[in-house]
């Protein structure tokens, strides 16, 4: 249909669109201000465009990316809920985005009080005692709360429990930030009901005697279901020595309904990109908080916000700490934005969040279970997982229905996650969608289901509509092209 | 108040709908035992205007750069930003989306990632870069990670000239991973090659520099890799300013394995330190062994050019724990932001920008080496940033600048103990003549009216 040339294929020799200032200090040969041989001998080869060409250029690529201010981005695990515009502005007053990380605390105590605040709000959501902003994203704080847990059993000398317990169902991040942490994984079976199986995770704490280092969970799961064994399962791990990290990928949840201090768990991540409606930016910058409950608070990174007689400081770790993740303290504008977010919505508005999700996947769930598969018929919390199974017998696979849904402008659900789940299709509504929304989409879901009964040819081929079709991913990674290339001239023979 | 546009009779019409009451009928797994059996304590809502005043309110306690002129540089730096920048990359469309995995309709990012892979490549001389790492700490580390492979244990050599904080970070991670971290000593502030020689053992996994080096000297990048190179392991070299490769050779050049660094200077905000941008290019017989994610071109059923996510059996969501790295989200619309950036200032701007920090970072320098009391600490050539022994406690003297309203270099005394009173100062294009003229005069006075006194 098109394609869009690279930048690097785009304007002439000598053209150029942004200017610097005026050089207004006297000129002296380069030379004589360093030595000759540590100067680039050719300038970099970057594109020679104009200012319209760069507009144009990247205004065209905006026009071939599908964002959620374009239409419903039901995507299970990722929470693509409503960016509040207020957030963006405020997270662009010179105030927060001119400000340099290692200015002195006399002259940040806007930003100083605006952490402090935050820290206070998450760990009140959480339930937890204190929280380190610093992670840059879930994984970065899953990391973090590892290593907390580290440092943790090394201060009581129990350095040597060096098992990770991770459920079935559990994100891709949770078994490699275990072994990042050193850890080794040992994988929990889910039960009937879809939660942590507890007969075995009693086999495998016996078998393990004395080596558990935590259980990581995600609580709801990734099935979108509350485990019900939850203080059980907690008692269990603690009972062993265990520590409990608890992914906060699915707090949009419980938000204001229970937290994860409540249930047990020993520290939690938050990723502010999904709960607190920062935008995912097309895969980053996200931000991820980690809380930790009393007996850890020794060990977080440092340094933390306090409040002093004098306004706000920075506090430096104690001796206990694990030290940095990262330098300077997180990311702040994220950060900026996820403040906004709790101050707009206060404690009601913040529980009707998740009350609204929790209400919007069930009425999508329950529109739609007499046309898919549902493993696991009960009550979801903010999002459900279908199996396509029914439909693959007739030879459309989820792959296939996530293309076609593509050719109504709705973007897929989550595919092939859980790993539980054959053939699993991720939904999360969140709770930003209309009625009206949600509705059309449950229509879309109905004819794909019929299509793919009568006409499944009508799924294999799509999307029809897009931009490009579908892509030869083989190809893309038996011959990686990962770069532009100058074109060498082509000389006649 | 919230963004749910749903009434609450809209909401008793779904609840009908999917058959029970209430909300809490669907609550009912979540145990009374582990219920928030309160309202959280957190301030009330406030609509937007109001919650506007106050934020804006909150800024206005920090001491913007758009009131004060600064000459702090030490790994974040002020660089001008055309407004082209922030109208593009603020597209909506870009930033409302998701990581690009359903690649027909992510077209957009991903050709924007391509296209910021191969700038990174063209300005750091390396043959492959990825789509971005958290910020340049991260980066440094996920190259020290490369470097001691799925084992996790042997040397890591990091020059003491590296960034404190960027050190901080490496120490937490080699102890969580276990491998073995430790530092090159310095000469004239640089990395000592005789430390450098006597450290290096078949253990050795990576050797870390920066360039320039946190004092903003420039490392003999040569020098270090013949050294290295002598031994199995690999040279990384990282850059907080990347604005230097406009003019200085790129470490491609010097023979760097990794380039790993921070990408802030190159079109995104300060913004108190974060979100930041980290970038990571290698030499092509690493790429299967690279973290984070790649963009790739290929073809469509059609027969069309177009871009996916590729090589994701490196990744966590495929290879679990045994990724070569953890990361998921990164920082795809700052990268997004360099893109453009590098585009507009282009091969001509980009070489201008490095030139300008560079002339300008020397006649700061030249002035206040005059003033009496101020000393250069060393005589290496430097880029845009440079250290001076002062008269007076950095504290001292930043506070009266302060109020001159200058923001001061960063007093190197609580990290570098052992040169005693000493500051770093950046100059960059983003000062005037004025600026610096204004600073040197304040440096002057300050430290006369002390020395009355």
């Amino acid at each position: 249909m098109s394609t869009e040339q690279l930048i690097f294929e785009r304007g002439a020799p000598g053209r150029r669109a942004a200017t610097l200032p005026t050089l207004d200090i006297p000129e002296q040969p380069l030379d004589s201000l360093i030595p000759a041989a540590y100067l680039r001998a050719e300038p970099a080869p970057l594109p020679e465009v104009s200012e319209i060409e760069v507009v144009r250029h990247y205004t065209h690529l905006s026009q071939r990316n599908f964002g959620v201010d374009q239409g419903f981005y039901p995507l299970g695990s990722c929470t693509m809920k409503y960016n509040p515009k207020i957030n963006e502005d405020m997270a662009s007053l010179p105030g927060f985005a001119r400000l340099h990380p290692l200015e002195h605390e006399s002259m940040t105590q806007g930003a100083l009080q605006l952490l402090y605040e935050l820290e206070q709000y998450l760990a009140e959501i959480s339930g937890m005692r204190r929280v380190t902003l610093q992670p840059a994203a879930g994984a970065h704080g899953e990391i973090t709360g590892l290593m907390i847990i580290k440092a943790y059993h090394e201060s009581r000398g129990e350095g040597h429990r060096n098992i990770v317990l991770i459920p079935d169902g559990a994100h891709g991040t949770n078994p490699a930030s275990a072994t990042l942490a050193g850890y080794t994984t040992v994988e929990l079976r889910s039960d009937a009901r879809g939660g942590v199986d507890v007969a075995h995770l009693e086999e495998v704490l016996a078998a393990h005697d004395g080596k558990i280092a935590a259980l990581m969970m995600t609580n709801p799961n990734t099935l979108g279901l509350f485990d019900e064994n939850i203080v059980e399962i907690a008692r269990r791990v603690h009972e062993a020595g265990g520590q409990l990290y608890y992914d906060g990928a699915n707090s949009n949840a419980i938000l204001g309904i229970t937290r994860a201090g409540d249930m047990g768990f020993d520290v939690v991540h938050f990723n502010l990109h999904k709960t607190c409606s920062t935008p995912h930016g097309g895969g980053g910058p996200g931000a991820g908080p980690v809380g930790v409950a009393e007996h850890l608070v020794p060990f977080l990174p440092g340094p933390l916000p306090a409040q002093t007689e004098d306004g706000y400081a920075w506090e430096d770790a104690g001796p206990l700490s694990i030290g940095r993740v990262r330098a300077n303290c997180g990311n702040f504008l994220v950060l900026v934005r996820a403040y906004t977010y709790i101050r707009f919505n206060g404690p009601d508005g913040m529980r009707h969040v998740s009350e609204s999700a929790v209400l919007n996947a069930n009425y999508v769930m329950r529109a739609l279970q007499a046309d898919y598969d549902l493993p696991y018929d009960r009550e979801c919390m903010h999002e459900f997982v279908f199996s396509a199974n029914r439909q693959k017998k007739r030879g459309a696979t989820a792959l296939d229905i996530a293309k076609r849904l593509l050719d109504f402008g709705i973007h897929p659900p989550t595919i092939y996650f859980p790993l539980v789940v054959p053939e699993a299709m991720m939904i999360e509504p969140t709770e930003t969608e209309t009625r009206e929304t949600l509705d059309t989409f449950i229509a879309v879901m109905r004819q794909i289901a019929q299509e793919a009964a009568e006409r499944p040819e009508l799924l294999l081929e799509a999307p029809h509509d897009t931009v490009v079709g579908r892509l030869d991913q083989t190809l893309a990674a038996r011959k990686p092209d990962l770069r532009w290339h100058t074109q060498p001239v082509q000389t006649l023979a | 108040m919230s963004y749910v546009p749903n009434t609450a009779a809209e909401q008793q019409e779904m609840l009908r709908a999917v058959g029970v009451e209430t909300i809490e009928d669907l609550l009912k797994p979540i145990s009374p035992e582990v219920r928030l059996q309160r309202a959280l304590a957190l301030p009330k809502a406030l609509p937007e205007p109001d919650l506007r005043r106050l934020m804006l309110r909150m800024s206005e306690e920090n001491a913007d750069l758009d009131h004060y002129a600064s000459f702090l540089g030490a790994g974040s730096y002020e660089h001008i930003i055309p407004s082209v920048v922030p109208h593009l990359y603020k597209r909506s469309e870009f930033y409302t989306s998701y990581t690009p995995y359903q690649p027909e309709i992510s077209q957009g990012m991903l050709q924007a990632i391509y296209e910021f892979q191969t700038m990174i490549c063209q300005i750091t001389g390396m043959d492959v870069a990825n789509a971005s790492m958290y910020d340049g700490s991260t980066a440094v580390v996920e190259a020290a990670l490369l470097a001691v492979g799925p084992a996790g244990v042997g040397d890591v050599l990091v020059s003491r000239a590296l960034d404190p904080q960027y050190r901080a970070t490496l120490r937490t991670y080699a102890w969580a991973r276990g491998f073995t971290y430790r530092e090159i000593g310095l000469e004239d502030g640089a990395t000592s090659l005789a430390d450098l020689e006597a450290a290096l053992t078949p253990q050795t996994k990576a050797v870390i520099i920066q360039q320039p080096n946190f004092f903003g000297v420039l490392e003999d990048g040569r020098a270090i890799e013949r050294l290295t190179h002598k031994t199995s392991a690999l040279y990384v070299v990282a850059i907080t300013e990347p604005a230097s490769l406009g003019v200085i050779t790129a470490p491609g050049e010097y023979g760097a394995d990794i380039v790993a660094g921070e990408g802030q200077s190159l079109g995104s905000p300060l913004g108190y330190g974060g979100p930041a941008l980290g970038f990571f290019a290698s030499r092509d017989q690493f790429v299967r062994r690279l973290p984070g994610r790649l963009v790739g071109k290929t073809v469509d059923d059609r027969g069309q050019e177009g871009y996916v996510l590729t090589l994701q059996t490196r990744e966590q969501h495929i290879r679990r724990e045994r990724a070569t790295s953890n990361i998921c989200t990164n920082q795809a619309l700052l990268a997004l932001a360099t893109t453009i950036y590098l585009a507009a200032l282009g091969k001509a701007g980009f070489r201008e920008l490095g030139v300008q920090c560079l002339r300008k970072a020397h006649y700061a320098h030249d002035r206040i080496a005059r003033i009496a009391g101020y000393r250069p600490l060393f005589t290496h050539p430097y880029f845009d940033e440079f250290a001076i022994a002062t008269p007076l406690p950095p504290e001292q003297l930043n506070a009266a600048l302060r109020e001159r309203g200058i923001i001061g270099g960063y007093d190197l005394s609580a990290d570098y103990p052992e040169l005693g009173d000493a500051m770093l100062f950046a100059v960059t294009e983003a000062r005037t003549r004025e600026d610096i003229d204004a600073l040197v005069e304040a440096l002057e006075e300050i430290a006369g009216t002390a020395n009355v006194n």
